[in-house]
């Protein structure tokens, strides 16, 4: 148990130095010059245009070599600190993170679990219900098949613009500043449906195929054969079935929780929900190396924590991880 | 075992429908428990002086504009020309004259007049009574304070200092500028650009701070000061004691101003058409067709072109690379565009076509009629082909396309940023009309940084750029960016074809220095060389895109008799231009 516990932790760090290292070099193989794109957006004038590149370059430490801004990020990083943005200057890194990240949860943590919860048992029920079956089936692959951008726009259009049932951008109406009322929090449910609508709905998709076929092939398999021909009753024999088949719907879930600090891209995208995925994306468009930097870690981070964790449930989950432990 | 496993799943399945419970119903009991007698107040606002800062902005006393803000709001600092928030300056921090391009007038503001009164020595007198909003006077010591900030290196008129000897108070309402050497253009164009900032604010802080820092939250002498911002938008407060009510009669009606930050133009347009928003500042396509539609949806003209033109889009030819350094060539090119399916099948006849000197609608007087009828250009494909025939560019291995005269092939890119979708649908335009004159010439779509890179750098063949064109007081500005020099290895501020002709460098310096009734004729010089030589080609210009709506506030300036003729326009650079006063006539509408 140790030794299998000090391998996978020896793995683990392995793969987040090396991530962490492709994390800060990817940015800086875009071509465009970051500090360019700051004064021409800025639009300064030439008179203070060469004052204000040193000044900018020397600010964000880029003029330094590169194996020294490598060792300076490590450094910061270690203390916690992942730089200034250069989009938006002169906010930390940090900051800007911290006030993303809760925007993806409230968004993907309902939309995930609900949607696995849901998926789950209506795709077990579809492999049983036969006229269930000839409905979730088709419907779910044309979900899971669904682009969520796409899903994503047609909600917008048809809700949002064609009925104005529902906001079409942001996660409150401009009209509010941010505040405990009833009014605000109902604000930004309102805002929050659509957004987790588009992705409950990709995602729940893919649950009930995953699960559906799983139910099928337990129920196909020799020990429910056997368990049949020994006359065990049928409730009996979909418990365990269900239960087998709950393994890899489990490593699907962790996976998906593992990545909500990326959030959504795509949906944040379209409906302008200011969570991280959003800001991924403005901060590559804007070649922000330390936002982008910083961004991925976090996911790194999140995705890495999620596998470790995985290991770690199989293990109390499912025998034969431990069989295989002990055996060798 | 098999109990074991049971529990396992069961809890996952526990602990998930947990998580599920706390962000769910929980987070609304509890508010709901906690916020209900809060709830009332909040919602039904009163104008009372409560030191709290309001929660609610009510549709009805807030303009909500949009197209300014790319990104969220980061800096407040008039300095930061460009970067600072929608409304620093002309909301907040306010400028000695404004300029009116309709009109070609300066209009005194925070100086009540202003004049030369030696061949070296121009005299401002301020008004007598203007208050900044902390509730300090604002007097000649403020605007020599802040003319001595362009002494420090990174501030935009720091190149003022080259040819200005020094600035003093004579009392406190009178400010006297002595030059080493009179740069007329340059000069009247700071008069209504730089903002007016209080010395006894800045004064304390560091010059590192003062240039660079993003002065949160500012304070400035304007109609509105600084509420709150957010990633999402900008917000303003009036400020009921604006020195214009007083001394000027004018004031500005919107209690609130919401400016939202565009994550997308198709956002933006969401939200104009549902009413989120009073005046939009962005390119929205197909806004002609609204307009005539029937939607409640106004623009400065009724029809075509319906805005007005904010700067001129051009053909930049890299002639530091063949065959772009050859005059004959660039001229082809500039017979060869189809401007007109561009601003038709691209833009719906929301642009117009640009003049041949590239000169924006407003500086109209500046065109000199007779060197434009000698030597100017119109889409003319025989013509093109006829230049190319006589200069040597020649289909040698019939593959349709030309070769060079010397028997070198030519395969040319054209590049916009990605993303830009109206300009990429014109450089298709572009590239398709050069290769109907036998040009291969294909449309590349690099993202900006890519884009600004090789633009900046000289690496690119042909690119489509608009950003020094912008309307001004004065031509002067559109020639410095057109004719930018010297050629350095980064031209981030124009020329980016670096076309090097030291002639008409010595024109545009000469401009500079030449008062407005004798600029004509440096000018007419300066137009004859560029149509000579064409080192860009002006395509088209671009719209003052602005529309708006009536639901809210009416008011709004337009084309039309009767309606005032400020500008309606939120960007940077425009409030000064008149949108200030734009502001002062917009009244609410009736409920």
């Amino acid at each position: 148990m140790v030794r299998y516990l000090g391998r996978k932790i020896f793995i683990y760090l392995l793969t987040f130095f090396v991530a962490v290292t492709i994390d800060w070099l990817i940015p800086r193989f875009m071509p465009g010059d970051p500090i360019g794109m700051l004064l021409s957006r800025i639009g300064s004038r030439p008179e203070a245009f060469k004052y204000l590149y040193t000044y900018y370059v020397q600010a964000f430490q880029l003029d330094v070599p590169l194996w020294q801004q490598y060792v300076n990020f490590w450094k910061g990083l270690f203390q916690g600190d992942l730089g200034v943005s250069i989009w938006m200057y002169p906010q930390p890194v940090m900051t800007i993170i911290r006030r993303a990240i809760p925007y993806d949860i409230f968004l993907l943590l309902p939309a995930i679990l609900l949607s696995w919860f849901a998926g789950n048992h209506v795709g077990a029920l579809a492999a049983r219900i036969r006229w269930l079956d000839n409905t979730i089936l088709p419907l779910g692959y044309l979900l899971t098949a669904t682009p969520y951008m796409w899903l994503a726009l047609v909600l917008v259009w048809f809700l949002g613009n064609q009925t104005n049932l529902f906001p079409i951008a942001g996660a409150y109406s401009p009209q509010y500043r941010p505040h405990l009322s009833l009014t605000f929090i109902l604000d930004v449910l309102h805002h929050w449906f659509l957004p987790f609508l588009s992705l409950f709905l990709v995602m729940f998709g893919g649950w009930a195929i995953g699960m559906r076929n799983m139910i099928i092939y337990e129920l196909e398999s020799d020990y429910s054969r056997y368990l049949e021909a020994l006359g065990t009753p049928q409730y009996l024999i979909r418990r365990y079935a269900f239960r087998n088949a709950m393994l890899p719907q489990i490593t699907g879930l962790a996976l998906q929780l593992g990545g909500i600090v990326a959030g959504a891209v795509a949906t944040e995208v379209v409906f302008a929900y200011p969570g991280i995925g959003y800001i991924i994306l403005n901060a590559v468009q804007n070649k922000d190396y330390f936002l982008v930097q910083g961004c991925f870690l976090f996911i790194i981070l999140g995705v890495l924590i999620a596998n470790f964790l995985i290991d770690l449930v199989y293990v109390l989950v499912d025998p034969r991880t431990r069989l295989g432990m002990t055996g060798e | 075992m098999s109990r074991k496993l049971t529990f396992v799943v069961l809890s996952a399945l526990v602990v998930g429908s947990l998580l599920l419970a706390a962000c769910q119903p929980q987070t609304v009991t509890v508010t709901v428990v906690q916020t209900a007698p809060p709830v009332k107040e909040t919602i039904v606002i009163t104008p009372t002086p409560a030191p709290a800062a309001e929660v609610v902005y009510p549709r009805n006393e807030t303009l909500y504009t949009s197209g300014k803000q790319w990104g969220p709001p980061t800096s407040w600092n008039p300095l930061q020309t460009g970067a600072y928030a929608m409304g620093v300056i002309g909301l907040c921090y306010e400028t000695l004259f404004l300029f009116d391009p309709l009109k070609g007038e300066y209009i005194p503001w925070l100086a009540e007049s202003g004049k030369f009164v030696s061949d070296l020595v121009y005299e401002v007198k301020l008004r007598d009574g203007i208050q900044w909003q902390d509730g300090k006077p604002l007097t000649a010591a403020d605007v020599v304070y802040t003319f001595e900030l362009g002494k420090l290196p990174g501030v935009y008129y720091a190149g003022l200092w080259n040819w200005m000897e020094k600035v003093e108070a004579v009392d406190d309402l009178t400010v006297r500028f002595t030059f080493k050497e009179v740069r007329y253009q340059s000069w009247y164009n700071l008069l209504y650009s730089v903002a007016i900032v209080p010395k006894h604010v800045w004064e304390g802080r560091s010059d590192e701070e003062n240039v660079n820092g993003p002065n949160l939250p500012p304070m400035g002498s304007g109609a509105y000061m600084y509420e709150t911002h957010s990633e999402e938008r900008m917000v303003w407060k009036r400020n009921d004691n604006w020195w214009a009510t007083k001394l000027l009669g004018r004031s500005v009606a919107p209690k609130y101003i919401v400016d939202l930050v565009n994550p997308s133009n198709n956002v933006a347009l969401g939200r104009f058409l549902k009413g989120e928003v009073d005046l939009s500042n962005n390119f929205l396509p197909g806004i002609a067709t609204l307009v005539e539609g029937g939607y409640p949806v106004k623009t400065w003209y009724d029809d075509a072109p319906y805005m007005l033109s904010a700067n001129t889009a051009f053909l930049f030819m890299n002639t530091t690379k063949k065959p772009m350094d050859d005059p004959d060539f660039r001229k082809a090119m500039a017979y060869a565009v189809n401007v007109d399916e561009i601003v038709t099948k691209v833009y719906g006849n929301i642009v117009q076509k640009a003049d041949p000197t590239g000169l924006l609608p407003t500086w109209a007087q500046y065109v000199d009629k007779a060197v434009v009828d000698e030597l100017g250009f119109s889409y003319n494909p025989d013509q093109a082909k006829r230049i190319l025939d006589q200069a040597g560019y020649k289909d040698v291995d019939g593959d349709g396309f030309r070769e060079a005269p010397d028997g070198s092939k030519i395969e040319l890119k054209i590049m916009v940023p990605f993303g830009w979708t109206d300009w990429m649908e014109s450089i298709r335009v572009v590239a398709s009309s050069a290769q109907a004159v036998g040009i291969n010439l294909q449309p590349d779509f690099p993202d900006f940084g890519g884009y600004w890179d090789q633009l900046t750098g000289g690496t690119f063949d042909m690119a489509i750029n608009n950003f020094g064109s912008q309307m001004s007081d004065t031509p002067y500005t559109f020639y410095s960016w057109l004719f930018r020099s010297p050629i350095e290895a980064s031209m981030p501020n124009g020329n980016f074809g670096r076309y090097d002709n030291p002639e008409v460098f010595a024109l545009v310096d000469e401009l500079d220095k030449t008062p407005k009734e004798k600029m004509a004729a440096v000018i007419s010089k300066i137009q004859r060389i560029q149509l000579t030589d064409m080192p860009a080609v002006p395509l088209w210009y671009n719209g003052l895109w602005a529309q708006w709506q009536d639901a809210y506030w009416t008011g709004w300036p337009s084309a039309a008799e009767g309606a005032s003729k400020y500008l309606p326009c939120t960007w940077n650079g425009y409030w000064n231009m008149t949108a200030i006063l734009m502001l002062t006539e917009l009244k609410p509408a009736q409920q």
